[in-house]
C-alpha cells in the first residue's frame, strides 16, 4: 500500500493508476483481532489442549479405561496412575480421557443442533411475518414442557429402538445430543428473532431490497452476519449447557451405560466416595468447568472479532 | 431538452397503511400516507419534492420504487406499470431505478466492507469476473471522490458525508437511468451537504442522471432542481418550473412555506412578511374534508371545506390544487402574471 517516496524527482510523472487493493481476506482482520483477546486465546489454547488430549490421549496413554485391577483400586496420584485409581482400581485418567471424548463432542454436537433449530426458527419467525405467530407459539410450548419428565419419556421411548439400529453406545450418543439439542433451542430462538425483527427494519434491508436481493441472500448477507454476536453467545453458552445436561442425565443413570465412562458419569460415581477420596470429584468437576469457561472465553473472543466496529480498536 | 421524454409518469398513486385495532387486529382504518399523487419526471431533469415532515414525501419516493405494495394508482417507469408487474420483472426492472437513502449510517450493512456494499448491485444483476468487479467498484468509488485505498475499510470508519458517498457509489453501480434521492442531505451537516449536492449534480451532467429529489431544506431544492412539486398531507397542492414556483407561488401553501425560508440578508429579513400558519397538520388517518389545507389556510373560502380542488395546470407548465385558482374565482391573490 505504500508508495516509494520519490523526493528528488524534478518530473514527477502522473501517479500510476493505481486499482483497488485486492479484497484482504476478513478472516486475517478477525484473526488479528481475536488475538489481542487474551483470555480468549487462553481459552482458544485450552480447549485445544483439551481436543488434542482426548482425540490423541489414547494413543500415548495406552491403559484400557475398563480394565479392572480390583488389587490397585482406589489409590492416590502415583507414577503408575497420575490421576489416581477408582474404586475397581480403574485407571482415572484413561477413565478422563475417554469421558472426555463423549462429553466434548456431546456438548458440540448438541450445540451445533441446538443452534441450527433456533436460528432457523428464530430467523423465519423474525423474517416472515406469517410464520411468526405460529413458530412463536411453537417455542413457548417447548418452553412450556417440563424438561426433566420430558427426557425421561424421550429416553424411555426411543432408547430401545436406538440402541438396536446403531448399536449400544453410537444409538445412545444420538439419542443424548438429540434430547438435548431439541430442549435447549428456544432462548436462541427467541433472542434471535427479536434482532431479527429490530434489524428488518433498517435502512440497509431497505436498500438491499430496492437492489433487488432475493429473501435468501438478504437472510443470508444482511441478517445472519448482524444477529451472529446474540448467537455466539447463545453457542458459547450452548455447550456448557449441554455438557452439564448429559452430566445430569448421566448423574440420573439415563444417560450412557453405566461402564461407559464421560465426565458426567465420573462426577456422579465419585461423589459416593466425595468424603474418603474428594480429589476423585475434582478432576471431571475441574475438566467440565474449565472447558465450559475456556469455551465462553473463545465466544467472547470471537463475538468481539466478528465485529468491524469493535475490531481495529 | 429539445423533446422532453417522460421518464417516469405517475398517475393518482394512493399508498395507505392499515390501522389495526381490537382484539382479532380488524383494519378499522388507514394512514392515508400518499393519496391520489399525480407527475411526471422527464428524462434528465431533477423533481424536487418537497413538504413537511409527515407528509408522505418519504412514502412516495419509496413507492414509486416499489418498495411498499402500493394502493391504487399506476407508476409508470419507461412505459412499464412498475405498480403491477410481477417479482421476477420488478427484479429486472431494478437496474434502471435506484435510490439514495437519508441516513447514511443506517443504510450501509456495517457487516460489509465499502467494496462488498458497493458490489452488491453488480453481485445480484451481473455477472462479473473477479478483476471487473475490482476494476468496477474502483472505477465507482473514484465516480463519487473516494479514496480506492479505503474499498476494505467498514462503514463506521467514514465521516457521514464519506458514508453518503458509499451510498451514491451504490445507487450507481448499475448505471440506473433514475434515482431517487430521500433526503440525501438531510442527516449531514451544511458544509457537507454542498458537497454532496455538488456531487450529485456532477454526476448528473456526466451520466444523464434523472433524480427525484426529495427534501425539506426549500433553498437546496431551489438549487438543485428543475421543477418542484409541494406535498401537503399526502398529496401534491403544486408543482411548477423552480423559477415560477419560487417567484410567483401558487397556492397558498407554498406561500406560506416559501415565506418560512429565512433570508441572509438582515435589512430584508426583518422587512420580511411572514405567514404563519396556525394549528397543526391533521392527521393523515383522519383528513379533513374537503381541501386538506382547508384548517390552516389564511383564504379559505366555504367550497374548500366541501369539495376537493382539483389538480390541474393553471399555467403552462404550472399545476396546482386550489379552489381560488379556478377560473370562476375572479379574486386571484398572489398571482402575479
Amino acid at each position: 500500500m505504500t508508495e516509494p517516496v520519490r523526493a528528488n524527482t524534478a518530473v514527477v510523472p502522473p501517479q500510476p493508476v493505481r486499482v483497488a487493493p485486492a479484497p484482504r481476506s476478513q478472516w486475517w482482520g478477525v484473526w488479528d483481532q481475536f488475538r489481542t483477546h487474551k483470555g480468549a486465546l487462553a481459552g482458544l489454547g485450552f480447549f485445544v489442549f483439551i481436543l488434542l488430549a482426548v482425540t490423541l490421549g489414547p494413543l500415548l496413554w495406552t491403559i484400557d479405561p475398563t480394565f479392572i485391577d480390583i488389587r490397585a483400586r482406589n489409590q492416590g496420584p502415583s507414577l503408575a496412575h497420575p490421576f489416581g485409581t477408582d474404586q475397581l482400581g480403574r485407571d482415572t485418567l484413561a477413565r478422563m480421557i475417554s469421558g472426555g471424548r463423549t462429553s466434548v463432542s456431546v456438548g458440540l454436537m448438541a450445540m451445533v443442533l441446538s443452534l441450527i433449530l433456533g436460528t432457523l426458527v428464530g430467523v423465519l419467525a423474525g423474517y416472515f411475518k406469517r410464520l411468526d405467530g405460529l413458530l412463536m407459539r411453537f417455542t413457548d410450548l417447548f418452553l412450556a414442557l417440563p424438561l426433566l419428565p420430558l427426557l425421561l419419556v424421550i429416553i424411555l421411548l426411543f432408547r430401545d429402538p436406538l440402541r438396536a439400529a446403531f448399536g449400544p453406545e453410537t444409538g445412545i450418543f444420538i439419542l443424548i445430543v438429540g434430547v438435548i439439542g431439541i430442549t435447549s433451542w428456544m432462548q436462541t430462538a427467541r433472542i434471535v428473532r427479536g434482532d431479527v425483527l429490530a434489524l428488518k427494519e433498517r435502512e440497509f434491508v431497505l436498500a438491499a431490497r430496492s437492489i433487488g436481493t432475493p429473501n435468501r441472500r438478504m437472510i443470508t448477507r444482511h441478517i445472519l452476519p448482524n444477529v451472529l454476536s446474540p448467537i455466539m453467545v447463545s453457542a458459547t453458552l450452548g455447550i456448557a449447557n449441554a455438557i452439564i445436561t448429559e452430566s445430569a442425565l448421566s448423574f440420573l443413570g439415563l444417560g450412557f451405560p453405566s461402564d461407559f465412562p464421560t465426565w458426567g458419569r465420573l462426577l456422579f460415581d465419585s461423589t459416593d466416595y466425595l468424603q474418603q477420596y474428594p480429589e476423585r470429584v475434582m478432576w471431571p468437576g475441574l475438566a467440565i468447568s474449565l472447558t465450559v469457561l475456556s469455551v465462553n472465553y473463545i465466544g467472547d473472543g470471537l463475538r468481539d472479532a466478528l465485529d468491524p466496529r469493535i475490531r481495529g480498536r | 431538452m429539445s423533446v422532453p421524454h417522460k421518464l417516469v409518469e405517475v398517475r393518482d398513486l394512493k399508498m395507505h397503511f392499515p390501522i389495526r385495532g381490537g382484539l382479532l387486529q380488524r383494519v378499522v382504518g388507514a394512514v392515508k400516507a400518499v393519496d391520489g399523487v399525480s407527475f411526471d419526471i422527464y428524462q434528465g431533469e431533477t423533481l424536487g419534492l418537497v413538504g413537511e415532515s409527515g407528509c408522505g414525501k418519504s412514502t412516495c419516493g419509496r413507492a414509486l420504487l416499489r418498495l411498499y405494495e402500493v394502493t391504487g394508482g399506476s407508476i409508470l417507469i419507461e412505459g412499464k406499470d412498475i405498480a403491477e408487474v410481477n417479482a421476477e420483472e420488478l427484479r429486472q426492472m431494478r437496474p434502471t431505478m435506484q435510490m439514495v437513502f437519508q441516513d447514511p449510517q443506517a443504510s450501509l450493512n456495517p457487516r460489509m466492507s465499502v467494496a462488498n456494499i458497493i458490489a452488491e448491485p453488480l453481485d445480484e444483476h451481473m455477472k462479473l469476473s473477479k478483476s471487473e468487479r475490482q476494476a468496477r467498484i474502483a472505477e465507482l468509488m473514484d465516480q463519487v471522490g473516494l479514496n480506492r485505498d479505503f474499498a476494505n475499510r467498514y462503514p463506521h470508519e467514514f465521516s457521514g458525508g464519506q458514508r453518503q458517498r458509499i451510498g451514491i457509489a451504490r445507487a450507481l453501480a448499475l448505471n440506473p437511468k433514475f434515482i431517487v434521492c430521500d433526503e440525501p442531505i438531510a442527516a449531514l451537516d451544511v458544509s457537507i451537504q454542498a458537497q454532496v449536492v455538488n456531487l450529485l449534480e456532477d454526476l448528473q451532467d456526466r451520466l444523464g442522471l434523472t433524480y427525484l429529489f426529495i427534501s425539506h431544506d426549500l433553498s437546496m431544492v431551489r438549487h438543485i432542481a428543475t421543477r418542484v412539486a409541494v406535498m401537503y398531507l399526502g398529496k401534491i397542492v403544486e408543482l411548477a418550473p423552480r423559477a415560477a414556483l419560487y417567484s410567483t407561488p401558487q397556492h397558498p401553501y407554498t406561500q406560506a412555506l416559501l415565506s418560512a425560508v429565512p433570508d441572509p440578508d438582515p435589512a430584508i429579513a426583518a422587512n420580511r412578511h411572514r405567514q404563519i400558519l396556525t394549528g397543526d397538520v391533521p392527521s393523515p388517518a383522519n383528513p379533513p374534508k374537503g381541501c386538506n389545507f382547508n384548517t390552516r389556510c389564511p383564504k379559505v373560502m366555504e367550497i374548500c371545506r366541501q369539495k376537493d380542488p382539483e389538480f390541474r395546470e393553471v399555467s403552462p407548465g404550472c399545476f396546482a390544487a386550489c379552489h381560488l385558482l379556478n377560473d370562476d374565482q375572479n379574486n386571484k391573490p398572489g398571482r402575479v402574471t
